[in-house]
């Protein structure tokens, strides 16, 4: 490994909460014990209806494929354990959104624990398709927030990266996941680097972590053995996880607005996910399941499990003896981003990285919002140098216009404006609100210029088909016209008896045709 | 667990409150306060009471008539601080009702009917100290001789005769006096700065007798704020650092053209608690790092002109409410780079 010590470059801004990590890592990784029931999320990334290869009483074995994803698209989903296929249908899983998503509710058999593994690799042997399709099939997405399909990202990058940063920084409270799979695993994680290194064609790869995690940095420097991978320590401050901002510490460059840090030739991947590819390369494993912190003080025995997807936050909860008289909330994520969870029902996810059972003494109840006095704390303290104070305004008072001048559309929601607002004002959700209020607008622009193209189109085939009709009646005025100059001598009595000979043939035809549909009937 | 609707994130908060932020900004006070009240004894007190008293009354009326919950308006702190930097403005022989006026002008009209705390363009101790400035010069100009420039400041029950109507009182005069500031202006370049202040009764160390006092207890107030990072560095220092330059470039040496020096602007009449207390008020000031800069600078130079070249002794409340008016346009024009665009 490389022993220079790194330049490292400042966030703007940033805030030091209570970092609450102690207590999930006392001791070793435990295994979540098998549930009665697994609810996967089959849900492909765009949305598109997932092609499902099972029905409702089939009998799958662990690792078996739930859907049939289009190659290069889509996100694939196993049986996380072997059981029997009980329901298909749309189920709460911890999302956003709170939408239902579409879920394969599997009754687990605890009998059967054979695993279908995929043919390991021999990785530095193997094509750069061959490894991306080896990452599709193992249904591998990102394990550190968003979720995405980590094939999609990867095929979008080839050729063009020159810096990996796998991103171990885990700057939220209370989330140890990272942190304690480095410490155990960090020769997989290693491994993944390299895999994703060989991959990408990048000259290096940069570990960015907090200097909060002594134990994790070791294990890591340990395992570092190419000269490609530097472990970079860097402060611990909130948000210097989030992506752009790990990657601006690491290397000075800023990813312009809008764009993807990929254009800026930096490709940037959670530990989790190195590790997972690691699993799924060298030893053929499927994603089946992940390390997930429990953690909060209505909690015992706080502690990282490695559980299966689909396991209910219910049994988790179990496990760490939760004293449910204490609970006051239950959070999926850190206290800074995570979302609130309606009930304990809800299933893991490949994404969720840590549940927080929390009390009102922990982390007490938002006292209500007093007015903004534009102490400007806030400004101190934004990691992306807005001005939320007056993107309050502009999102209270609904004036997009302004608060896209203002930039809205940079912020990352990471809340650290929020966290130290004096008059406790959700900041957060009134830029979410505006940003989706933004986007409705620009969807409405949209379907409004769709209209008028249509009816501009709509306009020209009118007057075409007119112009047509109007040439088509000059032609036979026209011939109507030239008709009596060439019979001169007939009579009008002789065009008379002709038009009505017309008349008469075409009722004739008319009755016919009715007749016709009569008996049709 | 409680089934209320799932709050947003962040879920949870450094734990700082409007209150908190205002208990330390009348914490801050103090040191001030208590070089007034020893330079100009009871009055200062009477001021200081009287005012908060009238501030909460008035607010707690308007809230009501405006059916706004009460208490918790009251509670954030914000009238109080008002009242306070009002009342230290004010000459130590006000009258209540002068009192009663600013105070009106202050929470009445420039905070509650412009929508109360967080709404208001003017800060409002300088609107009701400006409106009673204007209408009652000869009041707000009587300022006590302070302590070593007199043997025997307004006792108790003087100062409450003051306090109730100062024309009352019988020989005032024999308390009053021009301050250093005032009787330094209205010199008219007769003497050298260095023979005046020989001459001059009021005149201190470097600046006026007790002022250059009250302002070294504002600035460690001012200095507590930006330790206790309830104030940013960018306004204050901008305020006193223009103030100096331009008192340097107009000092002339101490010839008797000279409009004092850059010691006695900074540490006179009210520069530091304009500079710490007023021109700081969050509502009212620029909210951008660059744009607080600016509006510094800006209050800083009117202070200047205004004592150098205007009407009257002091300028603070008549620049800090010139650059309220300025803050929307600077704060427009000073929008910081977001991370991620263009340099």
């Amino acid at each position: 490994m490389n022993n220079a010590l790194p330049k490292l470059w400042s966030l703007p801004g940033g805030i030091h909460p209570p970092e609450n990590k102690s207590q999930s890592l006392n001791g070793p990784i435990r295994m979540a014990a098998l549930p009665p029931q697994l609810t996967v999320p089959v849900t492909q990334p765009d949305y598109a209806t997932p092609q499902l290869c099972v029905q409702v009483g089939d009998r799958v074995h662990k690792g078996q494929a739930l859907v049939r994803a289009a190659q290069s698209s889509g996100l694939l989903a196993h049986a996380p354990a072997a059981g029997v296929v009980s329901a298909i249908a749309g189920y709460a899983i911890p999302n956003a959104s709170g939408l239902p998503e579409l879920c394969v509710v599997i009754d687990t058999d605890p009998t059967d624990t054979r695993w279908a593994k995929l043919k390991a690799l021999d990785y530095p042997g193997a094509s750069i398709d061959t490894l991306i399709e080896r990452i599709a099939d193992a249904g591998i997405s990102g394990l550190g927030g968003a979720g995405f399909p980590t094939q999609l990202k990867l095929r979008s990058t080839l050729q063009q990266v020159d810096t990996l940063v796998l991103n171990a920084a885990e700057c939220e409270p209370f989330i140890t996941a990272d942190a304690a799979l480095l410490c155990e695993r960090a020769a997989d994680v290693v491994t993944g680097g390299l895999i994703l290194l060989q991959i990408t064609g990048a000259g290096r790869c940069l570990i960015g972590i907090e200097d909060n995690k002594p134990q994790a940095i070791a294990a890591l420097q340990q395992h570092c053995s190419d000269a490609r991978l530097q472990v970079v320590v860097i402060p611990a401050r909130y948000p210097s996880g989030a992506e752009n901002q790990l990657i601006h510490i690491l290397t000075g460059k800023e990813i312009p607005s809008g764009t993807l840090a990929v254009h800026s030739g930096i490709l940037c991947h959670n530990v989790g996910t190195a590790y997972a590819i690691a699993r799924a390369v060298v030893h053929g494993e499927q994603l089946l399941s992940r390390i997930t912190t429990v953690s909060g003080a209505a909690l015992r025995e706080p502690a990282n499990y490695e559980v299966l997807t689909g396991t209910p936050v219910a049994a988790l909860l179990q496990h760490s003896g939760v004293d449910h008289t204490q609970l006051s909330r239950l959070l999926c994520g850190g206290p800074l981003m995570g979302i609130e969870l309606p009930h304990a029902q809800l299933p893991v996810t490949k994404t969720t990285n840590c549940v927080v059972a929390t009390t009102e003494a922990e982390l007490p109840s938002p006292p209500p919002a007093q007015a903004c006095i534009r102490c400007g704390l806030c400004v101190d303290v934004c990691p992306v140098q807005l001005l939320p104070q007056q993107l309050y305004w502009f999102a209270r008072s609904k004036e997009y216009t302004k608060a896209q001048a203002h930039n809205l559309q940079d912020c990352i929601e990471c809340g650290a404006c929020a966290y130290v607002c004096p008059s406790h004002i959700p900041l957060v959700q009134y830029y979410r609100n505006a940003k989706a209020g933004i986007r409705e607008q620009s969807d409405k622009h949209q379907r409004a210029d769709y209209a008028k193209q249509r009816f501009e189109v709509h306009q020209q085939r009118v007057a075409l088909e007119q112009a047509q009709s109007d040439q088509r009646r000059a032609e036979r005025a026209a011939a109507v016209k030239a008709q009596p100059a060439a019979a001169a001598g007939t009579s009008a009595q002789d065009a008379i008896a002709a038009a009505l000979a017309r008349v008469q043939a075409k009722k004739a035809a008319q009755s016919i045709d009715a007749g016709k549909q009569g008996d049709s009937k | 667990m409680t089934n209320a609707a799932p709050t947003s994130s962040p879920h949870s908060h450094q734990g700082h409150s409007v209150s908190q932020l205002m208990l330390h900004v009348l914490l801050a006070c103090v040191p001030g306060t208590a070089a007034l009240v020893f330079f100009f004894g009871y009055g200062v007190l009477f001021n200081l009471v009287s005012l908060v008293l009238m501030a909460l009354l008035s607010e707690a009326a308007v809230l009501r008539l405006r059916r706004r919950a009460v208490l918790p308006a009251l509670r954030d702190l914000s009238a109080t601080v008002t009242a306070v930097l009002l009342a230290l403005a004010l000459p130590p022989t006000a009258p209540w009702w002068l009192g009663l006026i600013a105070i009106f002008f202050a929470i009445v009209v420039g905070k509650q009917l412009y929508g109360g705390l967080g709404y208001n363009p003017f800060n409002p101790a300088m609107v009701g100290y400006v409106v009673v400035l204007i209408s009652f010069p000869v009041q707000m100009t009587r300022w006590l001789l302070p302590q070593g420039a007199t043997d025997a400041l307004p006792g108790f029950s003087e100062a409450v005769t003051i306090f109730f109507d100062g024309e009352l009182l019988q020989g005032i005069d024999a308390f009053t006096g021009a301050t250093a500031l005032d009787s330094f202006r209205q010199q008219q370049g007769a003497q050298l700065v260095s023979e005046f202040r020989q001459s001059s009764p009021v005149m201190g160390q470097w600046s006026g007798l007790g002022w250059e006092w009250i302002n070294v207890g504002f600035l460690f107030g001012g200095l507590y704020l930006l330790y206790k990072r309830i104030i940013r560095w960018h306004i204050p220092a901008t305020v006193l650092l223009t103030l100096g330059l331009l008192a340097l470039l107009f000092h002339d040496g101490g010839s008797s053209a000279s409009h004092g020096s850059p010691l006695m602007h900074l540490f006179g009449g009210a520069t530091m608690l304009g500079a710490f207390f007023i021109a700081t008020d969050p509502v009212t000031a620029a909210t951008t790092p660059r744009g607080q800069l600016v509006y510094g600078a800006l209050i800083g130079i009117v202070i200047y002109v205004i004592r150098a070249f205007g009407n009257y002794p002091d300028g603070v409340a008549f620049a800090v409410l010139l650059a309220n008016f300025a803050a929307p346009l600077i704060d427009t024009c000073t929008q910081p780079r977001t991370f991620g665009h263009a340099k």
